[in-house]
């Protein structure tokens, strides 16, 4: 779709993949400003209703980055986070929304280029699936 | 109290069973009838939607209305009756939250209709005659309620002013709202009355130990243990996202909870909260060792996610419906 520019959220745990943005961000890295962060303490917080919440409300995508397997500050809740992200795809799914509209990327706060990346790929795919179909429903109903 | 209250019970997208559990007060009927006259009741009294239209603003003090929004009849009936009544009562899942009837929502009108119409192995339909709202016949105009898209909740549709949960409510639930009713002791608009604040967990006398699951077991799979947490046992019990109240009726005859009090908090995403509680037990054990297809594979014996953790709550769902993508 051409000129469509997806709004994407994304929550970061504050250890890893937020402290991974702010690197970006003192390297001056160059990625698309379609993502609007939200800082977590630690991705095992992020409930699946913050997820539906945003695409309900009229999200484009969701973007979720931890620390890596074994790094969590918290020690375990990335774990929990894989888990509930692959739950929460199905769930997607079934509701006939695309579940490639949710990503889950681990970025250490080392990985300020690795940032970067993820995001600018992920934007690009949510610019491929076009807006999200709940916007237009939301436009109908109410 | 000088005067009884006026009270009116309807009927929209539901099975009967809520008027059916209505009755299930037994006895206490008796001192119901005491207080209260019955003005409109279609399941038990001879009546028309002529009765009730010919009724002033207001003179029905209180409605217990079960059922979802479904069609154009059951949303006609739902602010008519607003109109009618001091105090609108979402009684049962259905109208309170959308209940089975909302799993419809996973479809729309079209595909039901082929469904229903066409599909089924019954039906003999070759040249595919679906219900129109109105259709023209030699003695004038014939018209049958709309059927919709989307299920709503009562809530959806017009102000309510209480909710009572269950599918059916139970009887002591059901007697806790009447009696807040014919006492006027009525909580603040908008409470969903149940006794329990807290989840059916709270209620359940199973013995929870440790919540690490390897398997599920779909319930015909597996004869639980009768005094050991379903949700360890590997059975997807709705428990911890459900409020209580119903006394964990179903636990203790062996069968989950399937959600039908709603959410613990009025107005969460119940469906969301049971993603949460399976995706932090499935797999803990080992958690560290897995991969994300081996995490894949356990999450496969889950089976229809939506249906389960949204058995009586789509409609009421922050995405509450079934959408299109590439439209």
């Amino acid at each position: 779709m051409d000129g469509f520019e997806p709004k994407i959220i994304g929550f970061c745990c504050n250890w890893c993949a937020y402290a991974g943005a702010d690197l970006a961000g003192i390297s001056r890295i160059q990625y698309p400003p379609n993502l609007r962060m939200i800082r977590v303490m630690c991705s095992g917080t992020i409930e699946p209703a913050y997820i539906l919440e945003a695409f309900q409300k009229g999200a484009d995508g969701v973007f979720i980055g931890g620390c890596h397997p074994g790094d969590c500050h918290y020690q375990t809740g990335n774990y929990k986070t894989m888990r509930k992200v692959i739950l929460a795809k199905r769930l997607l799914s079934q509701l006939g929304l695309n579940p490639k509209r949710l990503k889950l990327e681990w970025v250490s706060a080392a990985e300020g280029q690795r940032f970067a990346q993820v995001v600018t790929d992920f934007i690009a795919e949510v610019k491929e699936l076009g807006p999200n179909p709940l916007k237009q429903e939301i436009a109908q109903h109410g | 109290m000088d005067k009884k209250i006026k009270l009116a019970l309807y009927w929209a997208a539901t099975c009967g069973g809520c008027d059916i559990a209505t009755l299930a007060i037994g006895d206490k009927i008796l001192k119901l009838a005491q207080v209260a006259d019955i003005v409109f009741w279609p399941v038990a009294m001879d009546v028309k939607y002529s009765d009730v239209e010919k009724m002033p603003d207001k003179s029905i003090d209180a409605c217990l209305f079960n059922g979802s929004i479904r069609n154009s009849e059951n949303e006609y009936m739902a602010q008519l009756l607003r109109a009618k009544s001091k105090i609108l009562i979402a009684y049962g899942s259905c109208s309170y939250e959308g209940g089975i009837p909302g799993l419809a929502n996973l479809f729309n009108r079209q595909m039901i209709f082929e469904r229903a119409y066409c599909e089924t192995q019954s039906t003999d339909n070759p040249k595919k005659v679906y219900p129109q709202s109105k259709v023209q016949v030699p003695e004038g105009e014939l018209e049958i309620p709309e059927f919709y898209d989307t299920v709503k909740t009562l809530t959806q549709t017009v102000d309510v002013d209480y909710f009572v949960p269950g599918c059916p409510p139970e009887e002591k639930t059901t007697w806790l709202a009447i009696e807040a009713l014919i006492e006027n002791k009525l909580p603040p608009k908008g409470t969903v009355i149940s006794h329990a604040v807290k989840a059916v967990c709270d209620e359940c006398p199973r013995i929870r130990k440790e919540k690490k699951v390897k398997k599920f077991y779909r319930t015909y799979e597996i004869i639980p243990e009768p005094e050991t947490c379903l949700l360890e046992q590997g059975i997807v019990c709705m428990g911890p996202a459900t409020r209580g109240g119903c006394g964990a009726v179903c636990p203790q005859a062996n069968m989950p909870c399937t959600g039908c009090y709603g959410p613990v908090e009025p107005g969460a995403d119940q469906g969301a909260k049971m993603v949460s509680a399976i995706a932090s037990i499935l797999g803990r054990e080992n958690e560290k060792d897995l991969s994300e297809a081996e995490v894949e594979e356990l999450m496969d014996q889950i089976k229809d996610p939506v249906g389960t953790f949204y058995r009586f709550s789509l409609p009421a769902a922050l995405v509450n419906r079934r959408v299109k993508e590439g439209s």
